[in-house]
């Protein structure tokens, strides 16, 4: 059964309010509070953790399902994953990112290698 | 150089990421709409969240009637890694007046993040304008979709793994990020703790993996130091 109506809508009001108020939290507050240096140091490794964090467990999929969920060994997950599609795709897509830099060869590369590996 | 310039430069930039995220909107669109939300509360939540992580875990809370606080609660964590994005960008807006500061913390994503950040730290470009030339397409075309999926359902053909796009669009911008032996450590831990952690629910693998590379990479940095300074740099 799906939430009352009046759920619903206060559910998009308030995690939109809340949303924004994420978002907005130091684009507004930077200025006046600045950043303890801890913070402004951990702000160096945020691009490479989350896109990191973002990449790799897409890539790292036996026939679209997540490694982890696959309920293969370690060794057995490892066969998999090198003879996956997506983690092929995905390495030559890298090293196109690595040497032209911009998103759209990576794109097309990437999403090449898999439709061909796919008609394999 | 004028402000509109940048905006299309941001624009063009964004424009192969913005093909990605078309697969993504479309789904959450119908998904809203089979989880037994009308068309408009589907558009509601595109509008008003406009987080697309985010609406599916909401939405299929909502489908089950799961009560308002554990949907707002979902909602909150799964967003709560662009608190990581905020702080990381709020340096480079502090030119931007106070008015336009509410219109970009609203479009901020994680596409127009990534791809602002990783072009800020190489090129001098008006903040405000290449910052909103990425971020708008995306949420026009989120709106759209949104629409789209809600009309006639998510039919993309299922030889097209458009699912792929968006990792690739993350990858091209992760590798130029990896630029020193602690940012690679931020990464290599970042990405591990996520993949592990993809079973868990609510996304919460990502906010782990991102976390936990953040705190490899504050780690590693006096390590990378110290081996430098024994064999003279």
């Amino acid at each position: 059964m799906t939430a009352a109506d009046t759920v619903v809508w206060a559910a998009i009001l308030i995690g939109g309010v809340a949303t924004f108020a994420i978002r907005g939290s130091f684009v507004f507050l930077y200025e006046r509070l600045g950043l303890p240096a801890l913070a402004e140091a951990a702000l160096k490794y945020v691009p490479a953790a989350v896109l990191a964090a973002l990449v790799v467990p897409a890539v790292l999929t036996v026939d679209g399902t997540p490694v982890v969920e696959t309920g293969l060994g370690p060794v057995a997950a490892g066969r998999a994953l090198l003879a996956s599609d997506r983690v092929l795709a995905g390495a030559l897509a890298a090293v196109v990112a690595y040497y032209t830099e911009d998103v759209l060869p990576t794109i097309v590369v990437g999403m090449a290698a898999l439709l061909a590996l796919g008609a394999v | 150089m004028p402000v509109s310039d940048d905006f299309y430069a941001g624009v063009r930039d964004v424009a192969p990421v913005v093909v990605g995220v078309i697969p993504f909107g479309l789904v959450a669109g119908a998904a809203a709409v089979d989880a037994g939300l009308s068309g408009l509360q589907a558009v509601g939540l595109s509008v008003v969240v406009f987080a697309g992580a985010s609406q599916l875990a909401a939405i299929e809370l909502l489908g089950d009637n799961a009560p308002l606080a554990v949907v707002v609660a979902t909602i909150i964590v799964v967003n709560l890694r662009m608190l990581m994005y905020s702080a990381s960008i709020a340096p480079q807006f502090r030119e931007v007046a106070a008015r336009w500061k509410a219109l970009m913390a609203y479009v901020l994503t994680d596409q127009a993040y990534a791809m602002s950040l990783t072009t800020f730290r190489e090129q001098d470009v008006a903040r405000r304008g290449y910052y909103l030339g990425t971020a708008m397409p995306l949420w026009v075309v989120w709106q759209v979709c949104t629409i789209v999926g809600v009309v006639v359902g998510a039919r993309v053909p299922a030889w097209l793994p458009l699912d792929f796009a968006l990792p690739l669009v993350f990858l091209a911008l992760l590798v130029p990020a990896i630029e020193s032996a602690s940012t690679a450590a931020a990464g290599l831990v970042g990405g591990s703790l996520a993949t592990l952690g993809a079973g868990l629910p609510y996304e919460l693998g990502l906010p782990l993996g991102a976390v936990t590379g953040v705190v490899a990479g504050l780690a590693t940095a006096p390590v990378v130091r110290f081996v430098r300074g024994v064999f003279g740099r």
